[in-house]
């Protein structure tokens, strides 16, 4: 018994430290692919090729002071930033990153990643009211309407994938991808999923919340300091999460592509496929110029639903009729 | 006293303790904070109690959509306009009618469930094999078949309401 | 309650505790020097004008109802993905009937123009 416990607070420590480096080593990777994408240099000074750029940030957002706007709502206004950075923790109990390498195997993992995850949307909403300023308000509002119009499409994506599974185990679901990943099988799916999960993270080219042009920051102009950082560490350690959950879900989890480089360990694997729809979520962000209001809500309530929809229903088809 | 009734008494204690803070909150946002407070807890005794697919679909609609919902209402509500209203316009007789009658209700199960052998289609050991999720799914699509499929359509009852109650505020 | 469900626990313990304790320490670590205006909200540099919580666009509420809805509509899809393999054709069918009249809400949405945004 003690020895379980034990086992899983390191386990708990070990992924915990895993994604707050992915975290801060994203921050770095979107600086400095955006730098080579616009043929500039990105950050350099700090370390060897600026290596310890996010440390001096985290560093320096620590000893910032620590406004409260006036007329704000306190304990709204607190909790918000918290509210924003334990979901995206929450979820890691149920990444499988190798075989046997989880902190724990839930026979629901999926709807326990939809459910905790629907709720940053409150992050979002009371981070907007708390600061009583007239952007902020607007940018959450906006923000939280494109959340949940997304989170639909996520979660019809998810149960694409569960027909063909049978399980909301995420071990299952990779084990079921031995011979063939999900992506050739769901390609809509994918596809979905991943517009879905960029834009309820509100990045570019869907970050109409924070439309720097229009509405100077988004739902935390107020915040400063670390709590202003929160709202960032969130959004990254979002994307370092949903990244891992679409590695489980469409491309095969900790197994090699084609089986070729069976020596390479799981989890290795699994930490490059992450990384790599990381990365492609930086590239879009600094590729692709950004959508209209109306074109974002309209995509996901009038092409993306109807046609996950189809996919379902198709998919449905084909597994009843198709032995 | 075993772990699980330990956790039961924490989770049931906070429950009730912020449901009591819903409805004394004057700021609606805070009393809003607070209901999700509720729902969350009541999700995390679904789960001691092994109701896995329940907790979910707690989480998910109610904490994720319901509270979700009355924040959208208190953001749309002038805050000037909504202090002159009266606050109790009589709801307090109704309140009480309906709280005793959810109370007789609650008895009624618990006693049913107590002392008649009453346990439904789904028994707490059928519910353990195989997963929650799996025996929901056995039996909503063959024994309740109809109110699944009447779901449905209660649900385009209810967007047609809402529809028309917002439409002239659409058109406007 | 099942033995898988105890490390959540203590995920949700570190998840708050990390949340808490960051906020707490920039709030001990960082200087504090407060004034009227940079506390005042941040309105492009004028003076800010009224009081910020005002009434939104109604299509902001029709979207999220609109979001409960379907919610409530996908929540019947899970339980369902899991077991229609065992159950045949017929389970397929009675989903397709149920995603039908889910389309036909949606469709009743847009000719209704909920989804139009202005």
């Amino acid at each position: 018994m003690l020895e379980t416990v034990i086992l899983t607070i390191a386990k708990i420590i070990i992924f915990f430290a895993v994604l707050m480096f992915f975290v801060a080593y994203g921050t770095y990777a979107e600086r400095k692919v955006a730098g080579g994408i616009q043929d500039r240099i990105g950050p350099l000074h700090c370390g060897p090729f600026g290596l310890l750029q996010p440390l001096a940030d985290g560093l320096k957002l620590f000893f910032k002071e620590d406004i409260t706007v006036a007329k704000s709502d306190k304990p709204t206004y607190y909790i918000a930033p918290i509210l924003a950075v334990v979901p995206a923790i929450l979820v890691i109990a149920v990444i499988p990153v190798d075989e046997n390498i989880m902190i724990t195997d839930l026979n629901i993992a999926l709807l326990y990643f939809l459910a905790v995850s629907s709720l940053s949307v409150y992050a979002i909403m009371l981070g907007g009211w708390a600061g009583n300023s007239k952007y902020p308000l607007l940018g959450g509002l906006r923000s939280a309407s494109q959340f949940i119009s997304y989170e639909l499409v996520l979660g019809l994506s998810i149960v694409c994938v569960a027909m063909l599974v049978g399980s909301f185990s995420l071990r299952d679901v990779v084990l079921y991808q031995k011979d063939m990943w999900m992506v050739f099988k769901q390609p809509i799916a994918f596809i979905c999923y991943m517009i879905a999960a960029i834009a309820e993270l509100n990045r570019a080219p869907f970050d109409l919340p924070e439309a720097e042009s229009e509405l100077v920051g988004g739902y935390h102009t107020e915040y400063s300091s670390m709590k202003f950082a929160m709202f960032f560490l969130g959004e990254y350690a979002n994307m370092v999460v949903s990244s891992a959950i679409a590695t489980c879900l469409f491309l095969g989890g900790w197994y090699a592509p084609f089986s070729i480089l069976p020596f390479i360990p799981g989890f290795i694997w699994f930490l490059i496929k992450t990384f790599l729809i990381f990365f492609f979520m930086l590239w879009i962000r600094w590729t692709y110029p950004r959508v209209r209001f109306d074109q974002l809500m309209g995509m996901s309530w009038k092409v993306l639903m109807p046609v996950v929809l189809l996919n379902i229903l198709v998919t449905g088809f084909i597994v009843t009729f198709g032995r | 006293m075993s772990y699980t009734e330990i956790f039961f008494y924490i989770f049931a204690v906070l429950s009730i303790l912020f449901a009591l803070l819903t409805v004394t909150r004057r700021n609606a946002v805070h009393a809003a904070i607070c209901l999700l407070l509720t729902f969350f807890f009541i999700a995390c005794n679904y789960v001691l109690l092994e109701a896995e697919f329940l907790a979910a679909v707690q989480v998910l609609v109610y904490a994720g959509g319901v509270v979700g919902l009355m924040l959208y209402v208190i953001m749309l509500v002038r805050k000037d306009e909504a202090d002159e209203v009266r606050q109790s316009l009589g709801q307090r007789v109704i309140a009480v009618f309906i709280a005793i009658l959810f109370v007789l209700e609650i008895a009624f199960i618990s006693l049913l469930a107590y002392y008649g052998n009453y346990s439904g289609f789904l028994s707490s050991k059928m519910a353990q094999i195989g997963g929650n999720t799996e025996s929901i799914g056995a039996v909503l699509y063959t024994y309740f078949l109809l109110p699944f499929e009447v779901v449905s359509v209660l649900l385009l009852a209810a967007l047609v309401g809402a529809v028309v109650l917002a439409k002239n505020r659409i058109e406007r | 309650m099942r033995e898988v469900y105890w490390p959540l626990i203590l995920v949700a313990i570190l998840a708050f505790g990390f949340g808490i304790g960051t906020i707490v320490i920039s709030k001990l670590v960082g200087p504090k020097r407060p004034d009227p205006s940079k506390l005042s909200p941040y309105e492009c540099g004028v003076e800010p004008v009224g009081d910020a919580r005002k009434p939104f666009f109604i299509h902001y509420y029709m979207i999220a109802l609109l979001f409960l809805v379907f919610d409530i509509e996908v929540i019947f899809l899970y339980p369902w993905a899991l077991k229609f393999k065992e159950m045949g054709s017929f389970a397929f069918w009675e989903m397709a009937v149920f995603i039908v009249i889910f389309l036909g809400i949606f469709l009743y949405a847009y000719v209704k123009g909920v989804l139009e945004w202005e």
